[in-house]
């Protein structure tokens, strides 16, 4: 099972090679996807069909809220949550 | 309840029976045959009737970073683009498109266009290379205004855009060369112009180029011109109505028309501020933003009201959101339980309004000061004679109940003037000396109009209208697929989403990971709002004995409908 920073870097790679189109942009974990305007709603659902595939796991839409995805540290504790089968 | 103040229009009744385009051509200082421009109304006009100093935008961007333009910087800004565009050798009627996020250069950069008569060609940000490239071409656009991040997308489709010569980047950093034909513009750096001449252009001349989806074939540019001014003016004041005080939010993008009609536009000719917030949806920064200017007219759509209706009633109670004095919505049907949801939460009930990008300015609509029907469109505007046409004979009918398409009467002032490059198409708009919406409705007794839904297979996704065929095309070039079909389906929140149904080819298994690949090769090749959504494998399409594939046949089963007639279908 991945830890937290592979699941991290993970996310971070996946965000990086899918969603950004300036090369020189640069983002960190905490960096605002949803309402900074890298990733738009409707792009969210292809960063949450990523997550499950990738986790084997399903994120009911009711937690996959703007919010929830806003950056790569917050993705992670979502995976995390269901990862660990606490939801 | 809010206090009760006389709306601008006044009684419906009576201003349906006056001629609201004279009326909006005297207060605007009209004359016909006069000379008419969208960016001197919008800047010089009120500057010159001493509004120069009063905010026009508050733009707010990341980390709350705001700037804000008087309508003299209006002026001066639009002049310096205007300015710059006529020294790159830019003429009049010559497409300029706008291919910027929500900055500040998208709206001054729009009226600075308009300015040199060129014809501004607005397209949304995140589109991708496919949609850049067929919109581009058909418009033979001349130059392009776009930022940094944007650039790498123009520099893949150069080659195959002859026509376009200028590529104007706004935020060059001097970090990376520039390329053939690209050139910096800094707004920041450049002299202000105090003085331009700004084109005579008149009533007739082409002004805004926006593109909508079609059916089949490749998007069509509906061509708007100066004139279009008139009713825009008239809609927002009376639909919208705005006035000297208010503070305006349009949450839509000039991306598409709503942006530019009524985010550009309606605001700035009347003098009235309007704000732009730069950053995602998220119910607590939209909630912060109208706290934080003290909206007072907020215009948006049903998808965000829904998302917005979705996080729920504590958000809203921890912002104070009481300088909110007027509600409206554009894009797709606002549903009832959203009209009753605002009027409890926020003390306003939300105004449907209804319009297309063909139609320019809005068409149908609730409006202040008379009663919402929640889940209906409302009434036509004065000055347009809408009707619906029976579905086979194309003549007026007036029963009650009855499904009809919704038709207009040809003249208004923002009608289009044509679809570029496409006669055929626009032709087709019009059947029996109607405009044809490609909606149909039912009317009651006293004349509101209820939404039923397209006459054809568009999408409509949050208020955007996706073709099926463009993503069927796209998918084609997908390695993997031998065939699909794309059709909408029912959402929550976005009212329809994009379906597709897709086969393999031999040697390629439909899996999630494919499923993966395939969204992002749409979203990236189109858009983030023509990815699908979800994607079905199939072995089989429906197909006609001639081998057309039956999109009725998939779309009812999604909505959970008669199939109908399958006499012709072959695979049955």
């Amino acid at each position: 099972m991945e830890n937290t920073e592979d699941i991290r870097a993970a996310v971070l790679k996946y965000v990086k090679a899918e969603y950004l189109e300036d090369d020189d942009q640069e983002i960190d974990c905490d960096t605002a996807l949803i309402s900074g305007g890298i990733v738009d709603s409707f792009s969210m659902v292809s960063l949450k069909r990523f997550l499950e595939n990738r986790y084997k796991i399903q994120i009911p839409d009711d937690k996959a809220t703007p919010e929830a995805f806003d950056s790569v540290n917050k993705i992670t504790s979502l995976v995390e949550t269901f990862v660990a089968g606490k939801v | 309840m809010k206090t009760k103040i006389e709306p601008n229009i006044g009684s419906y009744d009576e201003r349906v029976k006056g001629s609201p385009w004279a009326l909006a051509e005297e207060e605007l200082g009209y004359k016909p045959g006069g000379d008419i421009n969208i960016g001197w109304y919008c800047t010089d006009r009120i500057c010159d009737m001493g509004k120069a100093g009063k905010t026009a935008f508050i733009w707010e961007g990341m980390g709350g970073v705001e700037k804000r333009y008087t309508f003299n910087d209006l002026r001066l800004a639009s002049n310096t683009i205007a300015d710059f565009l006529v020294g790159l050798g830019i003429k009049k009627e010559e497409r300029v498109c706008l291919f910027l996020d929500r900055i500040p250069e998208l709206y001054l950069g729009f009226l600075g266009v308009l300015k040199t008569g060129s014809m501004a060609q607005p397209l949304f940000s995140a589109f991708g290379d496919e949609s850049l490239l067929v919109r581009l071409e058909n418009a033979q656009t001349t130059a392009i205004i776009t930022q940094r991040k944007h650039v790498g997308k123009v520099r893949k489709l150069r080659e195959k855009l002859p026509c376009l010569k200028h590529i104007i980047v706004v935020d060059d950093d001097g970090k990376k060369p520039l390329q053939e034909r690209e050139v910096a513009f800094s707004l920041a750096s450049a002299k202000p112009v105090e003085d331009f001449k700004c084109a005579a252009t008149k009533a007739e001349s082409p002004s805004v180029l926006h593109y909508t989806s079609g059916t089949t074939g490749q998007p069509k540019g509906a061509h708007h011109v100066h004139y279009s001014l008139i009713s825009q003016y008239l809609t927002t004041k009376w639909v919208l109505d705005l006035r000297e005080d208010d503070i305006y939010w349009c949450t839509a993008d000039p991306g598409w028309v709503t942006g530019t009609s009524y985010g550009i536009i309606g605001p700035w000719c009347l003098g009235v501020t309007s704000c732009v917030l730069d950053v995602g949806f998220t119910a607590e920064s939209w909630y912060q933003f109208i706290q934080k200017h003290h909206i007072t007219v907020w215009y948006s759509a049903p998808t965000a009201i829904r998302a917005l209706m979705k996080t729920g009633d504590e958000a809203v109670k921890k912002h104070d959101l009481s300088s909110l004095r007027h509600l409206a919505s554009v894009g797709e049907p606002l549903n009832s339980e959203a009209v009753v949801w605002s009027e409890r939460v926020y003390g306003l009930p939300f105004h449907d309004s209804y319009w297309q990008t063909e139609t320019g300015s809005i068409m149908i609509s609730n409006y202040p000061g008379m009663k919402i029907r929640p889940g209906s469109m409302g009434k036509p505007f004065p000055g347009i004679k809408a009707t619906l046409l029976d579905m086979q004979t194309f003549e007026p009918f007036t029963e009650t109940g009855k499904v009809g398409l919704i038709a207009v009467e040809p003249g208004w002032p923002a009608m289009l003037r044509g679809y570029w490059n496409n006669e055929d198409a626009y032709k087709k708009k019009f059947r029996n000396g109607w405009y044809l919406t490609g909606d149909r409705s039912t009317i009651d007794l006293d004349g509101y109009y209820w939404f039923v839904g397209r006459d054809d297979d568009i999408i409509n996704t949050a208020g955007h209208l996706v073709s099926p065929f463009e993503v069927e095309s796209a998918l084609l070039e997908h390695p993997a697929v031998a065939e699909s079909a794309v059709v909408s389906k029912p959402d929550e929140i976005n009212m329809e989403v994009v379906k597709a149904f897709v086969t393999v080819k031999p040697g390629f298994v439909g899996n999630d990971d494919l499923t993966l690949e395939i969204m992002n090769f749409i979203r990236k090749k189109l858009s983030p709002l023509a990815m699908p959504q979800e994607i079905e494998y199939t072995p089989l399409l429906p197909k006609t004995r001639s081998g057309k594939i039956m999109r009725r046949v998939l779309k009812a089963r999604e909505w959970g409908q008669e199939i109908g007639d399958i006499s012709t279908l072959e695979n049955d």
